[in-house]
């Protein structure tokens, strides 16, 4: 078999990961849904409390870091598909990377602080 | 070699995006990366429209409810609103390819139509609720 020498993971590890965040994101999309239809947001009191519970935070805790991994690759990929010069895309990549972490930040603390 | 490489240099490539035209599951495919891109540049205002939303401040509430009151930012939200529903339904599509579902042509087309269709009118259903037409 001859070897192909283009990454050391040929990108498996990203592709899977980016399967198993859509569908936790999925699923949390569909329970988040079924609780505003249950009226979790029918009082600013009955949507801080739903966000507070901590089943809600847990789950809400995975749904940012599966969104931010899932972005990450997502982003990482249109980068690496349109930009050329290695210099400005590896720069793209940096500055991706620094934004969803900031942001990841943000959104945890957001529920945290409830 | 060289002549080969001269062989390389000269196939015809055809990428005028204006003149191409793609099979429906091409264009869904599109659509999935610029819903996906559309979505990550306005995260910034989500979580913050989510900070606000889930302040104790009135005044968090008050900023809250005039930023979402106001028409450019409610498209912006249908804009946001259609980009997930596509991401979320073309993203069950590609799931399901996956597990080797749906692979066949005309299989592989309905189910790019059926992502169309599904976004589109989902979204006119929260767009709908978004501009409180009920």
């Amino acid at each position: 078999m001859s070897r192909l020498v283009v990454g050391a993971h040929y990108g498996v590890k990203d592709w899977l990961a980016q399967r198993i965040t859509a569908v936790l994101m999925a699923i949390y999309t569909l329970v988040i849904f079924a609780a505003v239809l249950a009226g979790a947001t029918s009082s600013h009191d009955a949507w801080r409390g739903f966000m507070a519970h901590g089943v809600v935070r847990f789950v809400t805790f995975l749904f940012i870091i599966s969104l931010g991994y899932h972005a990450w690759v997502g982003v990482r990929d249109i980068w690496m598909d349109y930009i050329k010069p290695t210099s400005i895309r590896i720069l793209l990549h940096v500055l991706t990377l620094l934004v969803l972490i900031g942001y990841a930040g943000w959104a945890i603390q957001i529920i945290w602080r409830l | 070699m060289s002549a080969l490489n001269e062989q390389k240099k000269q196939r015809p490539k055809f990428l005028d995006l204006t003149v191409i035209r793609l099979p429906l599951a091409g264009y869904a495919s599109i659509l999935h990366r610029v819903s996906g891109a559309g979505l990550f540049l306005m995260l910034p205002l989500l979580i913050w429209l989510l900070d606000l939303s889930l302040s104790s401040t009135p005044e968090h509430l008050a900023l809250f409810e005039s930023i979402t009151r106001n028409v450019l930012v409610k498209l912006v939200l249908l804009g946001l609103i259609w980009a997930f529903l596509h991401h979320f339904c073309m993203g069950l599509r590609i799931l399901l390819i996956d597990v080797h579902v749906g692979v066949e042509k005309q299989q592989a087309r309905s189910s790019a139509m059926a992502v169309m269709v599904v976004s589109l009118s989902l979204t006119l259903a929260f767009g709908l609720k978004l501009f409180g037409v009920y």
